[in-house]
């Protein structure tokens, strides 16, 4: 068993203050830093919401997610309607995987918020599956405070950056 | 890079009578309010045409390194009686006692070619004498800003009685952009915001870097992959290599062993986060909690005994510390509000901590029995406490409230004096401070 797979490129630089170019980047790649969150994995607005098997009426017609209380995990009577509906809609399209994707609002320390979008996502998760979607077509991960979709300091906005995504995915998973 | 010549001067005598000063030139860092020490530094001295302006950058860095601290106070040239014009011409210490400098640093700055050297002096202007031995560094012209910390540090040791931070770096998030777009790129700095550096580019969120003790390495979180995973890069040549993780695991929140060779961190796996150590050599793994509960930001004493962690199996997030093999823990924190990123501090006698209360961010400190509680800030939003290497200072980040906020990184003395902003073109956060650099 190996410890670590490579992952870079080796770029040979000098160690040293003298190094004279700051980026050795360039500019970062396309600003493509949001890459992973709600990005839908390509299939997200595919088809049309009133095709009951297309993922835009997954996203927009059943909802693609549900929104928690403060520092809670616990599914809302209103997420559990949500999540009945993604349930059916996933046995229904047997094809279809998802990555569900924890979030927390800015009121919190960075770590903590990560564990946090992970009980999140993992409460919808066992949602899902205690509805009778396969545990294997059902993969979570956790963003923490790192990508808020309201960005105001209020209640307002916090209440909707404390959220799981269920992120559809046509292919198979990787991780 | 950097070699140490002792210049070899005169002899090193404190026992002479003591003027105006009540003793020889000694400044016992305290929590208290203290009077800053008074110190002068004539410009130094050019001994090759090339080294006029090195000569003056480098006596502007040592007043800027040491003013900084608020524990010394320049008195300006302006106020000067003599000048220095040679390093190896006797001192008037009269004209620096009319003029209350009570230290004074002489310097001298040679450049051939790409190659500088500097050496200095300091006296203790009231006693008359030279405070330690002069001492000489050289390196290259491009290096001259750690040859200017290397002189603040050695001034700032000998006066103190204690470990200097100027020659010292610290790895963070570089970030730009909206809240709802952020890019944030893994990037290196000198501590006082010189010189930086990007480790990565901005094509996935990078976090929470932590730099290996000998600052050779560094930790951080990477979502390459879409999952939070850990990597470990190599500062140098910025070769990165991923921690192996399982399918549906999360690691995050890594910090080093004093050693360099372990790694401890959180590992999320259905639903639950707990606290791990994997051996970087064998790829050996330990499971150091298990509780339902969320285990997180691990920190190891100085001593390699313990582990400070935050824990919300009390209903929120608290401080505790169990031993560094796991086990029974002892909740340490027990204010009013929230705990979290508790840092064991490099002397081993504090824990630093963001604490979070009726609303507000606070950086604060405790002693490793979570008594003597005390907030050195307090915002909207401060978090990530990092330790300068003489564990007199902390870094930290601060986001700004609102659509437009942004971040900073400020430090503070942990006796709360001395807040301010490391100054940066761009947005930052998620500081980790490196060790002095030899």
């Amino acid at each position: 068993m190996t410890l670590f797979k490579t992952t870079a490129v080796v770029l040979l630089v000098l160690a040293t203050a003298a190094c004279t170019n700051p980026d050795r980047f360039g500019a970062g790649r396309d600003g493509g830093a949001g890459a992973g969150a709600n990005a839908g994995m390509g299939v997200g607005m595919a088809g049309s919401a009133s095709d009951p098997t297309s993922p835009l009426f997954f996203n927009q017609t059943i909802g693609d997610r549900v929104l928690f209380a403060v520092d809670s995990s616990t599914i809302t009577p209103a997420g559990q309607t949500i999540l009945d509906g993604q349930a059916q809609w996933l046995l229904t399209n047997a094809d279809y995987r998802a990555v569900i994707e924890g979030h927390a609002d800015e009121q919190g320390t960075r770590e903590y918020n990560l564990a946090l979008g992970q009980r999140r996502a993992n409460a919808v998760r066992e949602y899902l599956v205690s509805r009778g979607v396969p545990s294997s077509r059902l993969q979570v991960t956790s963003f923490g405070k790192e990508r808020p979709i309201a960005i105001c300091s209020e209640e307002s906005c916090y209440a909707q950056n404390r959220r799981a995504v269920t992120v559809l995915s046509f292919s198979a998973m990787t991780s | 890079m950097i070699k140490r010549l002792l210049t070899v001067l005169m002899a090193l005598m404190l026992a002479g009578p003591v003027m105006a000063q009540s003793g020889p030139l000694r400044l016992t860092i305290t929590d208290g309010v203290i009077e800053p020490i008074t110190f002068a530094v004539p410009s130094f001295e050019a001994e090759t045409p090339a080294a006029q302006q090195a000569a003056s950058d480098i006596s502007r860095l040592v007043v800027q390194d040491l003013a900084g601290t608020g524990l010394f106070r320049e008195v300006p040239a302006t106020a000067f009686i003599s000048q220095i014009s040679s390093f190896v011409q006797p001192v008037a210490f009269a004209d620096w006692r009319a003029i209350n400098a009570q230290a004074l640093i002489v310097g001298a700055v040679t450049v051939n070619g790409d190659q500088l050297t500097v050496k200095f002096r300091l006296y203790d202007v009231f006693s008359g004498q030279e405070l330690g031995q002069g001492l000489q560094f050289a390196g290259t012209t491009a290096g001259w800003r750690r040859m200017g910390h290397k002189v603040a540090d050695a001034v700032y040791s000998r006066i103190t009685g204690e470990g200097g931070y100027f020659d010292s770096r610290v790895v963070f998030v570089s970030e730009t952009g909206p809240k709802d777009n952020r890019q944030k790129r893994l990037a290196i700095m000198d501590f006082d915001g010189a010189n930086v550096q990007f480790l990565t580019d901005s094509s996935s969120i990078v976090l929470a870097p932590r730099f290996s003790p000998s600052g050779d390495r560094v930790l951080y979180t990477s979502f390459e992959s879409g999952f939070p995973r850990i990597n470990v890069l190599n500062v140098a040549n910025v070769d990165r290599q991923q921690l192996q993780t399982a399918p549906g695991e999360m690691a995050f929140s890594p910090r080093f062993s004093r050693d360099g060779r372990q790694v401890i961190y959180s590992l999320s796996n259905g639903g639950n986060t707990d606290i791990y150590r994997t051996d970087l050599a064998t790829g050996q793994h330990v499971r150091l909690t298990s509780a339902p509960s969320i285990e997180t930001a691990p920190s190891l004493s100085p001593d390699g005994s313990q582990i400070v962690f935050e824990s919300d199996r009390s209903g929120n997030q608290q401080l505790y510390i169990m031993s560094a093999n796991g086990g029974e823990a002892r909740r340490i924190s027990f204010g009013e509000g929230r705990y979290g990123t508790p840092v064991w501090s490099p002397r081993g006698d504090l824990v630093a901590f963001t604490k979070q209360n009726a609303g507000r961010f606070h950086i604060g400190v405790m002693r490793t029995d979570g008594s003597e509680e005390r907030l050195l800030t307090s915002s909207f939003l401060d978090e990530g406490p990092t330790w300068s290497p003489n564990g007199r200072v902390i870094m930290f980040s601060r986001e700004t409230q609102g659509a437009a906020g942004t971040s900073s990184m400020y430090s503070v003395d942990i006796s709360g004096r001395n807040l301010k902003a490391v100054p940066l073109p761009s947005g930052a956060s998620d500081p980790s401070w490196g060790p002095l650099q030899p």
